[in-house]
Protein backbone atom coordinates (compact mmCIF):
# COMPACT_ATOMS: atom_id res chain seq x y z
CA UNK A 1 0.00 0.00 0.00
CA UNK A 2 3.16 2.16 -0.20
CA UNK A 3 2.49 4.12 2.99
CA UNK A 4 -0.36 6.31 1.72
CA UNK A 5 -3.65 5.90 3.52
CA UNK A 6 -6.51 5.60 1.09
CA UNK A 7 -9.94 5.43 2.68
CA UNK A 8 -13.16 3.83 1.52
CA UNK A 9 -15.90 6.18 0.31
CA UNK A 10 -18.60 5.34 2.85
CA UNK A 11 -20.41 8.67 2.61
CA UNK A 12 -22.43 7.65 -0.44
CA UNK A 13 -23.13 4.24 1.10
CA UNK A 14 -24.37 5.98 4.25
CA UNK A 15 -26.67 8.25 2.22
CA UNK A 16 -28.17 5.40 0.23
CA UNK A 17 -28.52 3.17 3.31
CA UNK A 18 -30.49 5.76 5.28
CA UNK A 19 -32.69 6.54 2.27
CA UNK A 20 -33.37 2.82 1.82
CA UNK A 21 -35.17 2.81 5.17
CA UNK A 22 -36.95 6.13 4.51
CA UNK A 23 -38.18 5.14 1.02
CA UNK A 24 -39.09 1.71 2.32
CA UNK A 25 -41.48 3.33 4.76
CA UNK A 26 -42.91 5.69 2.11
CA UNK A 27 -43.39 2.97 -0.51
CA UNK A 28 -44.90 0.47 1.91
CA UNK A 29 -47.18 3.15 3.39
CA UNK A 30 -48.60 3.79 -0.10
CA UNK A 31 -48.99 0.00 -0.43
CA UNK A 32 -50.96 -0.13 2.81
CA UNK A 33 -53.13 2.78 1.63
CA UNK A 34 -54.04 1.13 -1.67
CA UNK A 35 -54.69 -2.20 0.10
CA UNK A 36 -57.09 -0.29 2.38
CA UNK A 37 -58.72 1.32 -0.68
CA UNK A 38 -59.64 -2.14 -1.95
CA UNK A 39 -61.30 -3.05 1.35
CA UNK A 40 -62.89 0.37 1.98
CA UNK A 41 -63.61 1.88 -1.48
CA UNK A 42 -64.68 5.21 0.07
CA UNK A 43 -60.97 5.84 0.73
CA UNK A 44 -60.51 6.51 -3.00
CA UNK A 45 -60.56 10.29 -2.61
CA UNK A 46 -60.47 12.49 -5.71
CA UNK A 47 -57.52 11.76 -7.98
CA UNK A 48 -55.70 9.90 -5.20
CA UNK A 49 -57.47 6.67 -6.12
CA UNK A 50 -56.11 3.14 -6.49
CA UNK A 51 -55.30 3.59 -10.17
CA UNK A 52 -53.07 6.62 -9.57
CA UNK A 53 -51.45 5.39 -6.34
CA UNK A 54 -50.67 1.82 -7.38
CA UNK A 55 -47.84 2.80 -9.78
CA UNK A 56 -46.54 5.14 -7.08
CA UNK A 57 -46.39 2.17 -4.69
CA UNK A 58 -44.61 -0.12 -7.17
CA UNK A 59 -42.13 2.56 -8.26
CA UNK A 60 -41.40 3.57 -4.67
CA UNK A 61 -40.77 0.07 -3.33
CA UNK A 62 -38.88 -1.25 -6.38
CA UNK A 63 -36.83 1.74 -7.50
CA UNK A 64 -36.69 3.94 -4.39
CA UNK A 65 -36.42 1.33 -1.62
CA UNK A 66 -34.89 -1.50 -3.67
CA UNK A 67 -32.80 0.87 -5.79
CA UNK A 68 -31.25 2.67 -2.81
CA UNK A 69 -30.51 -0.71 -1.20
CA UNK A 70 -28.75 -1.85 -4.38
CA UNK A 71 -26.69 1.33 -4.67
CA UNK A 72 -25.66 1.17 -1.01
CA UNK A 73 -24.71 -2.51 -0.98
CA UNK A 74 -23.02 -2.56 -4.39
CA UNK A 75 -20.91 0.51 -3.53
CA UNK A 76 -19.94 -1.09 -0.20
CA UNK A 77 -19.24 -4.52 -1.67
CA UNK A 78 -17.25 -3.38 -4.71
CA UNK A 79 -14.92 -1.35 -2.44
CA UNK A 80 -14.57 -4.02 0.26
CA UNK A 81 -13.94 -6.94 -2.11
CA UNK A 82 -11.88 -4.91 -4.59
CA UNK A 83 -9.87 -3.40 -1.72
CA UNK A 84 -9.94 0.03 -3.27
CA UNK A 85 -11.74 3.35 -2.94
CA UNK A 86 -14.80 4.06 -5.08
CA UNK A 87 -13.78 5.64 -8.39
CA UNK A 88 -15.65 8.34 -10.31
CA UNK A 89 -15.28 11.71 -8.57
CA UNK A 90 -18.38 13.90 -8.99
CA UNK A 91 -20.28 11.07 -10.67
CA UNK A 92 -20.59 9.36 -7.26
CA UNK A 93 -22.66 12.08 -5.54
CA UNK A 94 -24.52 12.55 -8.84
CA UNK A 95 -25.79 8.96 -8.66
CA UNK A 96 -27.20 9.69 -5.20
CA UNK A 97 -28.79 13.08 -5.83
CA UNK A 98 -29.87 12.15 -9.36
CA UNK A 99 -31.61 9.02 -8.12
CA UNK A 100 -33.35 10.94 -5.34
CA UNK A 101 -34.55 13.47 -7.95
CA UNK A 102 -35.95 10.65 -10.10
CA UNK A 103 -37.87 9.37 -7.08
CA UNK A 104 -39.17 12.84 -6.25
CA UNK A 105 -40.31 13.39 -9.85
CA UNK A 106 -42.06 10.00 -9.81
CA UNK A 107 -43.86 10.95 -6.61
CA UNK A 108 -45.11 14.15 -8.27
CA UNK A 109 -45.98 12.93 -11.78
CA UNK A 110 -47.60 9.55 -11.07
CA UNK A 111 -50.44 10.82 -8.80
CA UNK A 112 -51.10 13.52 -11.43
CA UNK A 113 -51.63 10.80 -14.01
CA UNK A 114 -48.55 11.69 -16.06
CA UNK A 115 -47.57 8.23 -17.25
CA UNK A 116 -46.44 6.13 -20.22
CA UNK A 117 -48.81 3.43 -19.04
CA UNK A 118 -46.19 0.68 -19.08
CA UNK A 119 -46.09 -1.36 -15.89
CA UNK A 120 -42.93 -0.65 -13.83
CA UNK A 121 -41.85 1.78 -16.61
CA UNK A 122 -44.52 4.43 -16.14
CA UNK A 123 -42.29 7.48 -15.89
CA UNK A 124 -42.50 9.94 -18.80
CA UNK A 125 -39.68 10.57 -21.24
CA UNK A 126 -37.87 13.50 -19.53
CA UNK A 127 -37.56 11.41 -16.35
CA UNK A 128 -36.48 8.42 -18.46
CA UNK A 129 -33.58 10.51 -19.77
CA UNK A 130 -32.57 11.47 -16.24
CA UNK A 131 -32.71 7.78 -15.22
CA UNK A 132 -30.42 6.97 -18.17
CA UNK A 133 -27.89 9.62 -17.08
CA UNK A 134 -27.87 8.38 -13.48
CA UNK A 135 -27.65 4.76 -14.52
CA UNK A 136 -24.77 5.32 -16.95
CA UNK A 137 -22.93 7.22 -14.19
CA UNK A 138 -23.60 4.28 -11.86
CA UNK A 139 -22.10 1.92 -14.45
CA UNK A 140 -19.02 4.14 -14.88
CA UNK A 141 -18.49 4.36 -11.10
CA UNK A 142 -19.02 0.64 -10.51
CA UNK A 143 -16.95 -0.70 -13.40
CA UNK A 144 -14.35 2.03 -12.91
CA UNK A 145 -13.91 0.83 -9.34
CA UNK A 146 -13.66 -2.77 -10.51
CA UNK A 147 -11.02 -1.62 -12.97
CA UNK A 148 -8.81 -0.13 -10.24
CA UNK A 149 -9.19 -3.00 -7.73
CA UNK A 150 -5.99 -4.07 -5.98
CA UNK A 151 -6.74 -7.79 -6.03
CA UNK A 152 -6.75 -10.06 -9.07
CA UNK A 153 -10.18 -11.67 -8.70
CA UNK A 154 -13.58 -10.04 -9.11
CA UNK A 155 -15.68 -11.41 -6.27
CA UNK A 156 -18.86 -13.18 -7.43
CA UNK A 157 -21.18 -10.62 -5.77
CA UNK A 158 -19.73 -7.99 -8.11
CA UNK A 159 -20.55 -10.17 -11.11
CA UNK A 160 -24.19 -10.14 -10.03
CA UNK A 161 -24.21 -6.37 -9.37
CA UNK A 162 -22.46 -5.77 -12.69
CA UNK A 163 -24.92 -7.94 -14.63
CA UNK A 164 -27.76 -6.07 -12.96
CA UNK A 165 -26.33 -2.70 -14.03
CA UNK A 166 -25.76 -3.75 -17.65
CA UNK A 167 -29.10 -5.54 -18.07
CA UNK A 168 -31.14 -2.76 -16.50
CA UNK A 169 -29.49 -0.22 -18.83
CA UNK A 170 -30.38 -2.40 -21.82
CA UNK A 171 -33.97 -2.97 -20.64
CA UNK A 172 -34.61 0.66 -19.79
CA UNK A 173 -33.33 1.91 -23.15
CA UNK A 174 -35.21 -0.78 -25.09
CA UNK A 175 -38.58 -0.50 -23.43
CA UNK A 176 -38.67 3.25 -22.88
CA UNK A 177 -38.09 4.12 -26.54
CA UNK A 178 -40.90 6.56 -27.29
CA UNK A 179 -41.95 9.47 -29.48
CA UNK A 180 -42.55 12.59 -27.39
CA UNK A 181 -45.50 14.72 -28.51
CA UNK A 182 -45.12 17.26 -25.72
CA UNK A 183 -42.99 17.77 -22.63
CA UNK A 184 -45.20 15.46 -20.57
CA UNK A 185 -46.62 13.06 -23.15
CA UNK A 186 -45.06 10.43 -25.37
CA UNK A 187 -46.11 7.33 -27.24
CA UNK A 188 -44.27 4.01 -27.32
CA UNK A 189 -42.04 3.40 -30.32
CA UNK A 190 -43.67 -0.02 -30.69
CA UNK A 191 -47.24 -1.00 -31.39
CA UNK A 192 -49.61 -3.90 -30.91
CA UNK A 193 -48.30 -7.25 -29.77
CA UNK A 194 -44.67 -6.19 -30.32
CA UNK A 195 -45.21 -3.45 -27.75
CA UNK A 196 -46.67 -5.98 -25.31
CA UNK A 197 -43.77 -8.38 -25.89
CA UNK A 198 -41.13 -5.68 -25.40
CA UNK A 199 -42.96 -4.47 -22.29
CA UNK A 200 -42.82 -7.97 -20.74
CA UNK A 201 -39.30 -8.61 -21.97
CA UNK A 202 -38.58 -5.52 -19.88
CA UNK A 203 -41.00 -6.40 -17.07
CA UNK A 204 -39.79 -9.90 -16.42
CA UNK A 205 -36.13 -9.00 -16.71
CA UNK A 206 -36.68 -6.14 -14.29
CA UNK A 207 -37.64 -8.98 -11.95
CA UNK A 208 -34.76 -11.14 -13.15
CA UNK A 209 -31.99 -8.59 -13.04
CA UNK A 210 -33.06 -5.67 -10.85
CA UNK A 211 -34.90 -7.75 -8.23
CA UNK A 212 -32.94 -11.00 -8.53
CA UNK A 213 -29.38 -10.59 -9.81
CA UNK A 214 -28.81 -7.40 -7.80
CA UNK A 215 -30.14 -8.87 -4.57
CA UNK A 216 -28.24 -12.11 -5.15
CA UNK A 217 -25.14 -9.91 -5.24
CA UNK A 218 -26.19 -8.63 -1.84
CA UNK A 219 -26.70 -12.18 -0.63
CA UNK A 220 -23.27 -13.33 -1.87
CA UNK A 221 -21.53 -10.65 0.17
CA UNK A 222 -23.60 -10.33 3.34
CA UNK A 223 -24.46 -13.99 4.01
CA UNK A 224 -20.80 -15.13 4.04
CA UNK A 225 -19.78 -12.03 6.01
CA UNK A 226 -22.41 -12.45 8.68
CA UNK A 227 -21.96 -16.24 8.84
CA UNK A 228 -18.19 -15.72 9.07
CA UNK A 229 -17.41 -18.35 6.43
CA UNK A 230 -16.92 -18.37 2.65
CA UNK A 231 -19.78 -19.17 0.33
CA UNK A 232 -20.74 -22.88 0.28
CA UNK A 233 -19.65 -23.46 -3.31
CA UNK A 234 -17.94 -20.84 -5.41
CA UNK A 235 -18.23 -23.11 -8.46
CA UNK A 236 -21.98 -23.30 -8.04
CA UNK A 237 -22.14 -19.51 -7.80
CA UNK A 238 -20.33 -19.18 -11.14
CA UNK A 239 -22.49 -21.78 -12.87
CA UNK A 240 -25.82 -20.50 -11.57
CA UNK A 241 -24.78 -16.93 -12.42
CA UNK A 242 -24.29 -17.81 -16.07
CA UNK A 243 -27.36 -20.03 -16.13
CA UNK A 244 -29.47 -17.10 -14.90
CA UNK A 245 -27.91 -14.79 -17.48
CA UNK A 246 -28.53 -17.20 -20.36
CA UNK A 247 -32.09 -18.04 -19.30
CA UNK A 248 -33.85 -15.02 -17.83
CA UNK A 249 -34.02 -13.01 -21.07
CA UNK A 250 -36.39 -15.58 -22.61
CA UNK A 251 -38.98 -15.87 -19.84
CA UNK A 252 -41.00 -12.68 -20.53
CA UNK A 253 -43.71 -14.25 -22.75
CA UNK A 254 -45.22 -16.08 -19.75
CA UNK A 255 -46.83 -12.73 -18.88
CA UNK A 256 -48.75 -12.94 -22.16
CA UNK A 257 -50.23 -16.47 -22.13
CA UNK A 258 -53.47 -16.79 -24.12
CA UNK A 259 -53.07 -13.35 -25.72
CA UNK A 260 -52.41 -12.27 -29.34
CA UNK A 261 -48.75 -13.27 -28.86
CA UNK A 262 -47.93 -16.22 -31.18
CA UNK A 263 -48.51 -19.54 -29.43
CA UNK A 264 -44.96 -20.78 -30.03
CA UNK A 265 -43.57 -17.67 -28.32
CA UNK A 266 -45.73 -18.38 -25.29
CA UNK A 267 -44.42 -21.94 -25.20
CA UNK A 268 -40.80 -20.78 -25.44
CA UNK A 269 -41.45 -18.42 -22.52
CA UNK A 270 -43.00 -21.23 -20.51
CA UNK A 271 -40.13 -23.67 -21.15
CA UNK A 272 -37.46 -21.14 -20.22
CA UNK A 273 -39.39 -20.19 -17.11
CA UNK A 274 -39.41 -23.85 -16.08
CA UNK A 275 -35.65 -24.11 -16.70
CA UNK A 276 -35.16 -21.08 -14.43
CA UNK A 277 -36.04 -23.21 -11.41
CA UNK A 278 -32.58 -24.82 -11.55
CA UNK A 279 -30.34 -21.73 -11.40
CA UNK A 280 -32.69 -20.04 -8.93
CA UNK A 281 -32.51 -22.94 -6.53
CA UNK A 282 -28.76 -23.14 -7.13
CA UNK A 283 -28.49 -19.67 -5.64
CA UNK A 284 -30.84 -20.42 -2.78
CA UNK A 285 -29.06 -23.65 -1.82
CA UNK A 286 -25.67 -21.96 -2.09
CA UNK A 287 -26.78 -19.19 0.26
CA UNK A 288 -28.49 -21.37 2.85
CA UNK A 289 -25.75 -24.02 2.85
CA UNK A 290 -23.16 -21.34 3.57
CA UNK A 291 -24.53 -21.57 7.09
CA UNK A 292 -24.02 -25.34 7.29
CA UNK A 293 -22.10 -26.18 10.42
CA UNK A 294 -23.02 -22.82 11.94
CA UNK A 295 -26.78 -23.17 12.22
CA UNK A 296 -26.64 -22.18 15.89
CA UNK A 297 -25.84 -18.62 14.76
CA UNK A 298 -29.43 -18.34 13.54
CA UNK A 299 -30.69 -18.61 17.10
CA UNK A 300 -29.60 -15.19 18.30
CA UNK A 301 -28.47 -13.27 15.23
CA UNK A 302 -31.39 -11.31 13.72
CA UNK A 303 -29.27 -10.28 10.69
CA UNK A 304 -28.82 -13.94 9.75
CA UNK A 305 -32.49 -14.59 10.51
CA UNK A 306 -33.44 -11.96 7.92
CA UNK A 307 -30.90 -13.20 5.37
CA UNK A 308 -31.70 -16.89 5.64
CA UNK A 309 -35.46 -16.33 5.73
CA UNK A 310 -35.14 -14.18 2.63
CA UNK A 311 -33.45 -17.10 0.87
CA UNK A 312 -36.27 -19.42 1.93
CA UNK A 313 -38.81 -17.03 0.41
CA UNK A 314 -36.60 -16.74 -2.68
CA UNK A 315 -36.72 -20.54 -3.00
CA UNK A 316 -40.48 -20.57 -2.52
CA UNK A 317 -41.25 -17.86 -5.04
CA UNK A 318 -38.84 -19.25 -7.63
CA UNK A 319 -40.63 -22.59 -7.35
CA UNK A 320 -44.03 -20.93 -7.58
CA UNK A 321 -43.01 -18.76 -10.57
CA UNK A 322 -42.09 -21.59 -12.95
CA UNK A 323 -45.21 -23.47 -11.84
CA UNK A 324 -47.41 -20.46 -12.61
CA UNK A 325 -45.78 -20.05 -16.02
CA UNK A 326 -47.17 -23.45 -17.11
CA UNK A 327 -49.99 -22.49 -19.45
CA UNK A 328 -52.66 -24.65 -17.82
CA UNK A 329 -51.81 -23.33 -14.34
CA UNK A 330 -51.64 -19.81 -15.73
CA UNK A 331 -55.16 -20.22 -17.13
CA UNK A 332 -56.30 -20.35 -13.51
CA UNK A 333 -53.85 -17.93 -11.88
CA UNK A 334 -53.53 -15.10 -14.40
CA UNK A 335 -55.26 -11.78 -13.62
CA UNK A 336 -56.10 -13.01 -10.10
CA UNK A 337 -54.69 -12.14 -6.68
CA UNK A 338 -52.52 -15.25 -6.91
CA UNK A 339 -50.13 -13.24 -9.12
CA UNK A 340 -50.13 -10.45 -6.54
CA UNK A 341 -49.39 -12.97 -3.79
CA UNK A 342 -46.56 -14.49 -5.83
CA UNK A 343 -45.01 -11.07 -6.44
CA UNK A 344 -45.16 -10.18 -2.76
CA UNK A 345 -43.70 -13.50 -1.69
CA UNK A 346 -40.70 -12.36 -3.72
CA UNK A 347 -40.93 -8.65 -2.89
CA UNK A 348 -41.54 -8.81 0.86
CA UNK A 349 -40.06 -12.23 1.61
CA UNK A 350 -36.99 -12.06 -0.59
CA UNK A 351 -36.12 -8.53 -1.77
CA UNK A 352 -37.19 -6.60 1.32
CA UNK A 353 -35.86 -9.11 3.85
CA UNK A 354 -32.44 -9.50 2.24
CA UNK A 355 -32.22 -5.68 2.03
CA UNK A 356 -33.28 -5.22 5.64
CA UNK A 357 -30.75 -7.82 6.81
CA UNK A 358 -28.01 -6.13 4.79
CA UNK A 359 -28.94 -2.68 6.14
CA UNK A 360 -28.82 -3.99 9.71
CA UNK A 361 -25.32 -5.24 8.91
CA UNK A 362 -24.25 -1.95 7.32
CA UNK A 363 -25.83 0.73 9.52
CA UNK A 364 -23.72 0.27 12.67
CA UNK A 365 -20.52 0.05 10.61
CA UNK A 366 -21.44 3.19 8.67
CA UNK A 367 -21.87 5.16 11.90
CA UNK A 368 -18.85 3.83 13.75
CA UNK A 369 -20.78 1.54 16.10
CA UNK A 370 -20.18 -2.11 16.81
CA UNK A 371 -23.86 -3.05 16.67
CA UNK A 372 -27.35 -1.63 16.21
CA UNK A 373 -28.88 0.36 19.09
CA UNK A 374 -31.19 -2.54 19.96
CA UNK A 375 -30.76 -6.17 18.92
CA UNK A 376 -34.08 -6.95 20.58
CA UNK A 377 -35.93 -4.54 18.30
CA UNK A 378 -34.24 -6.18 15.29
CA UNK A 379 -35.62 -9.55 16.39
CA UNK A 380 -39.05 -7.98 16.94
CA UNK A 381 -38.85 -6.50 13.45
CA UNK A 382 -37.95 -9.91 12.04
CA UNK A 383 -40.98 -11.66 13.54
CA UNK A 384 -43.42 -8.87 12.66
CA UNK A 385 -42.12 -8.82 9.09
CA UNK A 386 -42.33 -12.61 8.75
CA UNK A 387 -45.88 -12.81 10.11
CA UNK A 388 -46.88 -9.88 7.88
CA UNK A 389 -45.44 -11.59 4.80
CA UNK A 390 -47.14 -14.90 5.56
CA UNK A 391 -50.52 -13.21 6.14
CA UNK A 392 -50.12 -11.28 2.91
CA UNK A 393 -49.21 -14.18 0.65
CA UNK A 394 -51.58 -16.73 2.22
CA UNK A 395 -54.60 -14.42 1.90
CA UNK A 396 -53.84 -13.47 -1.70
CA UNK A 397 -53.26 -17.12 -2.64
CA UNK A 398 -56.68 -18.05 -1.31
CA UNK A 399 -58.49 -15.09 -2.89
CA UNK A 400 -56.58 -15.64 -6.13
CA UNK A 401 -57.50 -19.31 -6.49
CA UNK A 402 -61.08 -18.49 -5.49
CA UNK A 403 -61.29 -15.76 -8.15
CA UNK A 404 -59.82 -18.04 -10.81
CA UNK A 405 -62.28 -20.82 -10.00
CA UNK A 406 -65.28 -18.46 -9.91
CA UNK A 407 -64.39 -16.81 -13.24
CA UNK A 408 -64.08 -20.13 -15.07
CA UNK A 409 -67.14 -21.82 -13.52
CA UNK A 410 -69.93 -22.41 -16.03
CA UNK A 411 -73.48 -23.71 -15.71
CA UNK A 412 -74.76 -26.74 -17.62
CA UNK A 413 -76.05 -24.45 -20.37
CA UNK A 414 -72.63 -22.81 -20.80
CA UNK A 415 -73.42 -19.49 -19.13
CA UNK A 416 -71.07 -18.12 -16.46
CA UNK A 417 -71.93 -19.33 -12.96
CA UNK A 418 -70.82 -16.10 -11.28
CA UNK A 419 -70.84 -12.45 -12.21
CA UNK A 420 -67.54 -10.60 -11.77
CA UNK A 421 -68.83 -8.58 -8.84
CA UNK A 422 -69.58 -11.78 -6.93
CA UNK A 423 -65.88 -12.63 -7.01
CA UNK A 424 -65.13 -9.12 -5.74
CA UNK A 425 -67.57 -9.63 -2.88
CA UNK A 426 -65.98 -12.97 -2.00
CA UNK A 427 -62.53 -11.37 -1.94
CA UNK A 428 -63.24 -8.78 0.75
CA UNK A 429 -62.24 -10.81 3.84
CA UNK A 430 -58.95 -11.81 2.19
CA UNK A 431 -58.21 -8.25 1.15
CA UNK A 432 -58.68 -7.23 4.78
CA UNK A 433 -56.16 -9.89 5.89
CA UNK A 434 -53.78 -8.77 3.15
CA UNK A 435 -54.09 -5.18 4.39
CA UNK A 436 -53.28 -6.37 7.93
CA UNK A 437 -50.20 -8.21 6.60
CA UNK A 438 -49.06 -4.99 4.95
CA UNK A 439 -49.67 -3.00 8.14
CA UNK A 440 -47.47 -5.46 10.06
CA UNK A 441 -44.69 -5.26 7.48
CA UNK A 442 -44.83 -1.45 7.56
CA UNK A 443 -44.77 -1.44 11.37
CA UNK A 444 -41.56 -3.45 11.22
CA UNK A 445 -40.03 -0.78 9.01
CA UNK A 446 -41.03 1.93 11.50
CA UNK A 447 -39.29 -0.02 14.27
CA UNK A 448 -36.25 -0.25 11.99
CA UNK A 449 -36.28 3.54 11.43
CA UNK A 450 -36.38 4.16 15.20
CA UNK A 451 -33.52 1.71 15.70
CA UNK A 452 -31.60 3.34 12.86
CA UNK A 453 -31.91 6.90 14.20
CA UNK A 454 -30.90 5.72 17.68
CA UNK A 455 -27.86 4.01 16.14
CA UNK A 456 -26.98 7.13 14.14
CA UNK A 457 -27.14 9.41 17.19
CA UNK A 458 -23.63 10.42 18.23
CA UNK A 459 -22.18 8.20 15.50
CA UNK A 460 -18.72 8.51 14.10
CA UNK A 461 -18.68 8.95 10.32
CA UNK A 462 -14.92 8.90 9.77
CA UNK A 463 -13.88 6.94 6.67
CA UNK A 464 -11.97 3.72 7.26
CA UNK A 465 -8.66 3.04 5.51
CA UNK A 466 -8.40 0.55 2.66
CA UNK A 467 -6.57 -2.66 3.52
CA UNK A 468 -4.80 -4.47 0.73
CA UNK A 469 -4.61 -8.14 1.59
CA UNK A 470 -1.15 -9.73 1.54
CA UNK A 471 -0.45 -11.91 -1.47
CA UNK A 472 -3.49 -10.60 -3.31
CA UNK A 473 -1.83 -7.91 -5.41
CA UNK A 474 -3.03 -7.88 -8.99
CA UNK B 1 -28.79 -18.28 -45.67
CA UNK B 2 -32.10 -17.65 -43.94
CA UNK B 3 -32.21 -15.35 -40.88
CA UNK B 4 -33.67 -18.32 -38.97
CA UNK B 5 -30.49 -20.35 -39.60
CA UNK B 6 -28.57 -17.55 -37.92
CA UNK B 7 -30.99 -17.62 -34.98
CA UNK B 8 -30.56 -21.38 -34.60
CA UNK B 9 -26.79 -21.03 -34.74
CA UNK B 10 -26.80 -18.35 -32.04
CA UNK B 11 -28.93 -20.58 -29.80
CA UNK B 12 -26.65 -23.58 -30.25
CA UNK B 13 -23.51 -21.47 -29.75
CA UNK B 14 -25.10 -20.06 -26.59
CA UNK B 15 -25.69 -23.56 -25.23
CA UNK B 16 -22.16 -24.70 -26.08
CA UNK B 17 -20.78 -21.57 -24.46
CA UNK B 18 -22.72 -22.33 -21.28
CA UNK B 19 -21.57 -25.97 -21.25
CA UNK B 20 -18.02 -24.68 -21.68
CA UNK B 21 -18.46 -22.48 -18.61
CA UNK B 22 -19.76 -25.45 -16.59
CA UNK B 23 -16.78 -27.54 -17.70
CA UNK B 24 -14.38 -24.75 -16.77
CA UNK B 25 -16.01 -24.10 -13.39
CA UNK B 26 -15.89 -27.74 -12.38
CA UNK B 27 -12.46 -28.35 -13.88
CA UNK B 28 -9.37 -28.77 -11.69
CA UNK B 29 -7.64 -25.63 -12.96
CA UNK B 30 -10.11 -23.16 -11.51
CA UNK B 31 -10.10 -24.53 -7.95
CA UNK B 32 -7.29 -22.44 -6.49
CA UNK B 33 -8.52 -19.19 -8.01
CA UNK B 34 -12.05 -19.81 -6.75
CA UNK B 35 -10.76 -20.45 -3.25
CA UNK B 36 -8.89 -17.14 -3.28
CA UNK B 37 -11.90 -15.32 -4.66
CA UNK B 38 -14.25 -16.89 -2.10
CA UNK B 39 -12.09 -15.49 0.71
CA UNK B 40 -12.02 -11.94 -0.66
CA UNK B 41 -14.73 -10.58 1.66
CA UNK B 42 -12.69 -11.69 4.67
CA UNK B 43 -9.52 -9.66 4.28
CA UNK B 44 -10.96 -6.73 6.21
CA UNK B 45 -10.46 -4.83 9.45
CA UNK B 46 -13.03 -6.83 11.34
CA UNK B 47 -11.51 -10.16 10.30
CA UNK B 48 -7.86 -9.47 11.07
CA UNK B 49 -6.15 -12.64 12.18
CA UNK B 50 -8.57 -14.86 10.29
CA UNK B 51 -6.92 -14.25 6.93
CA UNK B 52 -7.44 -17.52 5.07
CA UNK B 53 -10.39 -19.68 5.94
CA UNK B 54 -10.75 -23.21 4.65
CA UNK B 55 -13.32 -23.13 1.88
CA UNK B 56 -15.77 -25.97 1.50
CA UNK B 57 -14.16 -28.64 -0.67
CA UNK B 58 -16.86 -28.62 -3.31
Amino acid sequence: MSGTKTTYNDKVVRQFAVMTVIWGIVGMLVGVIIAAQLVWPELNIGFLHFGRLRPLHTNAVIFAFGGCALFATSYWCVQRTGHTRLWGGPLIPFTFWGWQLVILLAAITLPLGITQGKEYAELEWPIDILITLVWVSYAIVFFGTIGKRTVSHIYVANWFFGAMIIAVALLHLGNSAALPVSFLKSYSAYSGVQDAMIQWWYGHNAVGFFLTAGFLGMMYYFVPKQAGRPVYSYRLSVVHFWALIFTYMWAGPHHLHYTALPDWTQSVGMVFSLILLAPSWGGMINGIMTLSGAWHKLRDDPVLKFLITSLSFYGMSTFEGPMMSIKTVNALSHYTDWTVGHVHSGALGWVAMVSIGSMYYLLPKLFGKTEMYSTKLMTTHFWIATIGTVLYIASTWISGVMQGLMWRAVNADGTLAYSFVESVKGSYPFWAIRWLGGVLFLSGMLIMAYNMFKTMAGGNTKDTPVIVPVGHHA
Amino acid sequence: MDINDLRSIVTVVGLLCFLGIVGWAYGKGSKKGFEEAANLPFAEHDDQGVTSKPSHPR
